[in-house]
């Protein structure tokens, strides 16, 4: 079942987190905290990087690397604070012409008495409504589990790649398991019919690139990736800001 | 006297042709001489709820209804023209038992989607409408959900028109897998063009609206009022009890709270409805009028 195969990959407890991806793509990082509305949440991971001779506006999921670290992180799962301070700062990347880059490792935006008091919902509309007209390259990348609205709501960009054993689905296996046959023990069959494997997602149109794993060495990935972001970035930038945002308009009004 | 309880009901509510077999066909209000409210358990005789147009009498409770019903109490009499009304969905992910759902789904509801768009005039204003279906999977957002809602935005803005929804919804259409994820976004790319260019965007919530039309654009309206007691949430209260397994606040994700705490603009009774859009119409009617000029 390869389906399966690849949702246990994207879980595994040793795959590289957002932070890893930051400090092995980028030259130099600071990291910008919260909302200026709430708090800061801190499984959403923002700041200014630099990638060779370009600065850029990075936002990024943090699933947290020991027990106590994850929890403080709410394993990546963030609240309406979280998607707020990556819209703020993403507005401050169009203010200033900064690409915007994004990694995306979430089972789902969190679903709890504060997130639905602070409005969930809203937040992540707001986002989905924003990033569709920002005035500047976007790029989305998945790094590992693309849980529904909570990873959506920092990936409406121009493009969006998919690290080889990466997820993107609506709903969780399990999730969808139990609602249509009452049983979340069915979930690789679920996971199948889901069509959410980097394959899948290709086939379907919803993503532009899949980035090879090259196994245990990560060195190798970053450095392609650093190389991939930068073709990227220099390739988008020959273009006019109206061709941008109407090239992601396109990306998304396209998917019927 | 005896025999009036008998009579059908005469009043402008009566539904005719084939909306009322659509009605036979809706749960919550059957087509019979008496029904119980799912509030206080009153018995409430269905003339007088009818009159009373789906809200309780005793207790005020405002039942659910279906799409055509809704058009009826808010657009003017016969200005309603339907757009892209046999827009059908596929069974695109060939996702086991869809096409069976699907099917089950048009039969139930007699609608082809779970989206009546079209454009109306609501007194005397000329609008683009759309009215999601409760009755048609639960008003999940599929592809064809996603295009209709999507394709009204762009007509609107094309025609110069506000929009008036109504969403009812319980979210992502799963067996449409990411592409109906891609639908949240679609649509909200829609909402946001619509709006740069001016237009004047009202949404009404009825119960319920959920998951991923709440999270896109049930809450991307200038104006967002709701239905009392309506359940509008990202997450339904039974998903956070399991998440978090504690007891919820009373009222956690209904009309009420969501007021109270900054996410709404108003609670408007469905009675009231109507004449609170004509207002929120001609308000902005004229301040479109004064900026063009």
């Amino acid at each position: 079942m390869e389906a399966k195969v690849r949702v246990a990959a994207a879980k595994a407890k040793n795959r590289p987190t957002g932070v890893d991806y930051i400090t092995g793509i980028f030259d130099e990082f600071t990291e910008l905290h919260g909302d200026r509305r709430f708090s800061d949440d801190p499984a959403i991971i923002a700041g200014i990087a630099r990638i060779g001779q370009h600065f850029v506006t990075v936002i990024a999921h943090e699933k947290g690397k020991s027990t106590k670290e994850k929890l403080a992180r709410n394993f990546g799962s963030a609240h309406p604070e979280g998607y707020r301070k990556a819209l703020r700062q993403m507005k401050q990347a169009e203010k200033f012409g900064r690409p915007i880059i994004t990694f995306i490792d979430t089972a789902g935006a969190f679903c709890g008495i504060g997130a639905e008091e602070r409005g969930q919902g809203q937040a992540i509309a707001e986002n989905l409504m924003e990033m569709m007209t920002l005035k500047t390259p976007t790029l989305a990348i998945f790094i590992g589990e693309g849980g529904s609205g909570g990873a959506l709501a920092i990936a409406v960009t121009n493009e969006v790649w998919m690290l080889e054993n990466a997820i993107y689905s609506v709903i969780s296996p399990e999730g969808c398991a139990s609602i249509l046959w009452k049983d979340a023990g069915r979930a690789a069959e679920a996971a199948e019919c889901l069509k959410l494997t980097s394959d899948d997602l290709l086939a379907l149109g919803v993503i532009e690139r899949i980035i090879p794993e090259e196994g245990k060495d990560l060195q190798t990935t970053f450095s392609k990736l650093k190389a991939e972001i930068m073709e990227f970035i220099a390739a988008k930038q020959k273009l006019a800001i109206s061709e941008i945002v109407e090239e992601r308009y396109q990306k998304f009004r396209k998917i019927k | 006297m005896l025999k009036d309880l008998f009579k059908k009901p005469q009043n402008e509510l009566e539904l005719t042709g084939s909306a009322k077999a659509q009605k036979q066909a809706i749960v919550n209000i059957p087509d019979e001489l008496c029904t119980t409210c799912p509030s206080c358990k009153k018995t409430i005789f269905s003339s007088d709820l009818e009159d009373n147009l789906f809200v309780c009498p005793h207790c005020g409770k405002h039942l659910r209804i279906n799409g055509r019903q809704r058009l009826h109490l808010v657009a003017d009499e016969k200005s309603f023209e339907e757009l892209w009304g046999d827009l059908e969905s596929t069974n695109l992910l060939d996702f086991p038992q869809y096409d069976k759902k699907l099917q089950a789904a048009k039969w139930e509801s007699k609608e082809k989607e779970g989206v009546i768009t079209g454009i109306a005039t609501i007194g005397s204003y000329p609008v683009a409408i759309f009215v999601m279906e409760p009755g048609f999977m639960m008003g999940s957002m599929g592809t064809v959900v996603g295009e209709k809602i999507t394709r009204l935005f762009e007509y609107a803005q094309a025609q110069g028109l506000p929009v008036v929804g109504f969403t009812a919804s319980g979210g992502a259409r799963m067996q449409e897998g990411i592409l109906s994820l891609m639908q949240m976004a679609k649509t909200s790319g829609a909402v946001k063009r619509f709006s740069d260019a001016g237009g004047f965007y009202l949404t009404v919530l009825t119960d319920p609206t959920t998951g991923g039309v709440t999270a896109s654009f049930a809450m991307e309206g200038d104006i967002i009022i709701s239905e009392p007691e309506a359940l509008v949430c990202f997450a339904g209260p039974r998903v956070i009890e399991q998440t978090i397994r504690q007891k919820l606040p009373p009222g956690l994700g209904r009309a009420e709270y969501l007021l109270k705490n900054g996410f709404i603009d108003k609670i408007v009774a469905r009675k009231e409805q109507k004449n609170f859009l004509i207002k929120m119409l001609r308000t902005h009617q004229q301040q479109t009028k004064e900026v063009q000029a």
